[in-house]
């Protein structure tokens, strides 16, 4: 993965940005010795480091449109950021830019239940929304599973999703306005607490614009009120097949879970070993989630029992309790961690046509075997968002290309069945350079005009989501 | 009348143009706007139905009853229940798929499953130069790249014309059943809707007519299988004692009747004057629509979505003053959209971004709309 080189130009001129941004800002809200910066230098995709010019930490919208006008005013370009927790390297600085984190804006500025929306500043993690809430009854659907970390900010940036979206849809649907900030230091108020655009769908296209047009600071959510209970059952398979057909099955009786998750055979054995969930030993593992009253709990679950027993499972557990429940959860929210636990890993996350299930894992496994990298599956079956985890050393040589090579080579096959290379996690720098697999120039060329109208010089974010070379004439 | 029989046939059309079009789907929503007519309903047909994947992938001039009634056969359906707008506007013609997203119409179950962009998966639409653009795709979760096909959603043809759309289905249901309250005033009545879409028993519709034959009637609509809908209803009107006393309805076929006649704002049919459709917070609907003056009022989204029925001219949006949302004049005299707007005129910086978003898709301003 390349970055353009750094303007050589801004990074002698630091002392005089610096000085600026601390004018506008107070010296707190700066920081710039190389010492501090580095705690900057990287998102989750940890690949990539590379420290900042500076970062700057504004606590209103009024200083986010002060700190943004000199930056545009000097040609500096700057990253957004919120938690750093993309695992695409979206936040990833170059040394010429700024860093802009809203962590410290992350107050709650206005709930209401009876419009049912909470109004918050983006640094406020994901978590600590559904938090403020929760009392009322009530939540905020998207949860992702960095939620604890992770900011809105972040979240509308990438247009996030979780484990619950197959009924609660991803970010954007749960997003009815933002105030962000131009390039240029223009503030724009978009959406609000009604539930549809007056002209063009501006918030539609912001949402997942990767921080590229513009830094988002208050957002207006939906949040809903709490369903009376849920409870998973486990289904476990001996072949991909089975689990895929079952899968489809489910859908189709009209029965819409909340939830369902599947592992393959390499992470359910990674998952039993750290969590000790009582996973059975299989090829497939789907865990279904369903919610309701007990009475409509109960309901659904009958059918979906029926369906699975068809497919000759080698194993049926469903949850009479909470507790069951925590332990049929516990192994699947435990898998990356787990995972980490033996390797090195990286997390792949295109979405596929549910149909292609099978076929897919069974090329996977044949990518695994050519490379000779280990692969483990953890995906949302539902949706067909796949998260396959890639093994490898980081410490041997070559080992680090090899597994973005393979991992490329799964991106392709995605977009080749029918499906997408990035469901959730965004394009960021990681999958920058693989978006003309998806996309035509002319499919590209649309995106970027919409760049030109945002931020025509460019400075957001600039080098992520776009080929480099397709990008290259517009970058200044 | 142009009538493209294929994308690549709409795409040299507009590339030949040498002035103004007004594109359309089935021509049933208007207002249409000046210029050469040119329709997409010649671009038909199902490209793909995978119901094991909730996905439908289809032509953008295929009319909507004929999506219906495939989606029927396979026990599903668009849960976003688009409303038909040839009762208010006495309009002819077959309604199409694309003019849906294209104004991304959303029926009563907005509030709970969302609008139509939000069951848009991707499409594909030629620009104002005539380029063929494609975005998002056929999969539930995509965020790879800018998410164009929710900006086009709803931008009624300002952006380009849409060819084919990909959208997500979901299951039909099996049952429905109405809660329904007689003589509540505005403000209580969204109230009520507001506690009722609180509850965790998925209130998948919420209306209020307040001038209703036999008095003002609100009434709510719970969704799903036999056992489900019987308990959630009781549930429902247990909660909601305080706030009334609330009927049972529920007669599949009549609830079902009731409820289409909601999503197309039938209370509207057949009247005089002009017909104005208001975004609004749900909480400030009932002042809102207490100071337009209006001559007749219905709520529907649980007080969100306010429609209301002027004379003719009436500067509606002058009477309402600020508010958090919007209004759109859905029914006039072509001459009042035209001194009053079709859409509220936005903030000077949104309308920069929306001039700005138009001159790179349409440089020749030939997409009038
Ligand atoms: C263990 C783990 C599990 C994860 N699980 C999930 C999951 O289940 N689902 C999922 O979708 N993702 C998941 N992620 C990915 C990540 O958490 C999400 O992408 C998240 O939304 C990033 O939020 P953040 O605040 O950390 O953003 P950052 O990493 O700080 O930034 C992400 C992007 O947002 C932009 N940005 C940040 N702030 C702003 C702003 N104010 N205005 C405009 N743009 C801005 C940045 O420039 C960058 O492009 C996971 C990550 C980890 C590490």
């Amino acid at each position: 993965m390349q970055m353009p080189s750094p303007d050589a130009r801004i990074m002698a001129r630091k002392a005089q940005v610096v000085a600026r941004l601390e004018q506008a800002l107070g010296a707190r809200g700066v920081i710039h010795d190389p010492a501090e910066t580095r705690a900057y230098e990287c998102d989750a995709l940890t690949a990539y480091r590379c420290p900042p010019l500076c970062v700057v930490l504004p606590g209103s919208t009024e200083e986010v449109s002060a700190a943004l006008r000199i930056c545009h005013e000097e040609g500096v370009p700057v990253v957004p950021r919120g938690s750093g927790t993309s695992l695409a390297g979206g936040a990833l600085p170059t040394a010429d830019s700024v860093i802009l984190g809203v962590s410290r804006m992350n107050r709650v500025l206005e709930t209401d239940t009876m419009d049912r929306i909470i109004k918050v500043q983006t640094g406020r993690t994901n978590l600590s929304v559904t938090g403020a809430v929760e009392e009322l009854g009530f939540f905020y659907a998207p949860d992702p599973s960095s939620q604890l970390a992770c900011a809105i900010a972040g979240n509308i940036a990438m247009n996030s999703g979780g484990a619950h979206c197959l009924k609660y849809g991803v970010t954007t649907n749960n997003l009815l306005g933002v105030t962000m900030v131009q390039m240029d230091g223009t503030v724009v108020e978009i959406g609000g607490a009604h539930m549809d655009a007056g002209g063009l769908d501006l918030l539609g296209v912001i949402c997942g614009s990767e921080g590229q047009l513009g830094v988002v600071t208050e957002a207006t959510l939906r949040i809903l009120p709490k369903p009376e209970g849920a409870l998973p059952v486990m289904l476990g398979y001996d072949s991909a097949e089975a689990a895929g057909a079952c899968v489809a099955d489910i859908i189709e009786a009209g029965v819409l879970p909340v939830a369902i998750e599947y592992m393959d055979r390499p992470c359910i054995r990674a998952c039993e070993a750290f969590a000790k969930a009582g996973y059975p030993d299989c090829e497939a593992l789907l865990i279904v989630e369903v919610e309701g009253s007990a009475e409509e709990i109960n309901h659904q679950l009958e059918t979906i029992l029926k369906i699975a027993r068809d497919h000759d499972p080698v194993e049926i557990r469903a949850a009479q309790d909470a507790d069951e429940a925590a332990r049929i959860w516990l192994g699947r929210k435990s898998a990356f961690g787990a995972m980490g636990q033996i390797n090195d890993y990286m997390c792949l996350d295109g979405t596929i046509p549910v149909s292609a299930l099978p076929e897919v894992l069974r090329r996977i496994g044949e990518l695994s075997d050519q490379y000779g990298l280990g692969v483990a599956n953890v995906f949302h079956a539902g949706d067909g968002n796949m998260h396959p985890l890639i093994l490898f050393d980081a410490n041997k040589d070559g080992d680090l290309e090899k597994c973005e090579e393979m991992g490329a080579d799964i991106l392709r096959l995605c977009v080749e069945v029918g499906g997408c290379l990035t469901g959730e996690h965004g394009v960021g720098v990681e999958k920058r350079d693989l978006m003309s697999v998806q996309f035509d120039p002319v499919d590209l060329e649309a995106q970027m005009k919409v760049k030109d109208v945002f931020d025509p010089k460019w400075l957001l974010n600039p080098a992520k989501v776009f080929p480099l070379a397709a990008s290259e004439s517009r970058r200044a | 009348m142009i009538r493209p029989g294929s994308e690549a046939e709409l795409a040299e059309a507009i590339r030949d143009a040498d002035g103004p079009l007004s594109l359309r789907g089935g021509g049933t929503r208007g207002p249409l706007p000046d210029g050469t007519p040119i329709t997409t309903s010649g671009l038909t047909g199902i490209v793909l139905h995978d119901p094991a994947a909730l996905t439908l992938v289809v032509r953008a001039g295929t009319p909507v009853d004929e999506i219906d009634e495939v989606l029927r056969g396979a026990n599903q359906r668009l849960a976003f229940e688009p409303m038909d707008h040839r009762g208010v506007l006495g309009t002819t013609g077959t309604p199409t798929i694309g003019g849906v997203v294209a104004a991304n119409v959303s029926g009563p179950r907005r509030v709970l499953v969302g609008a139509a962009r939000d069951h848009l998966l991707g499409l594909r639409f030629v620009d104002g130069e005539g380029t063929v653009v494609k975005n998002g795709g056929r999969v539930m979760k995509n965020v790879t790249g800018y998410d164009l096909a929710r900006l086009v959603a709803g931008s009624r043809g300002a952006l380009g014309a849409i060819t084919e759309v990909a959208l997500k289905v979901l299951p039909g249901t099996e049952t429905c059943a109405s809660l329904v309250a007689r003589g509540l005033d505005d403000a209580a009545a969204v109230r009520a809707m507001s506690a009722a879409l609180g509850t965790p028993y998925e209130v998948t519709g919420a209306a209020h007519d307040p001038q209703a034959a036999g008095g003002a009637r609100t009434v709510l609509r719970i969704e799903g299988f036999a056992p489900s809908v019987a308990y959630r209803a009781r549930a429902l009107a247990e909660v909601l004692k305080p706030h009334g006393d609330w009927q049972i309805e529920d007669d599949r076929e009549a609830v079902r009747a009731d409820w289409r006649g909601i999503r197309d704002a039938a209370p509207f049919h057949g009247s005089t004057g002009d017909l104005w459709r208001v975004s609004v917070r749900p909480s400030e609907a009932a002042g809102l629509a207490a100071r337009a003056d209006a001559a007749q009022v219905f709520y529907d989204w649980g007080g969100g979505l306010v429609w209301l029925r002027t004379g003719e001219g009436d500067d509606l949006r002058a009477r309402l003053g600020r508010h958090d949302g919007h209004a759109t004049l859905v029914r006039a005299a072509p001459e009042t959209h035209e001194r009053l707007h079709t859409l509220q005129p936005e903030p000077l910086a949104l309308q920069k971004l929306t001039r700005g978003l138009r001159d790179k898709f349409d440089p020749r301003g030939i997409l009038a709309a």
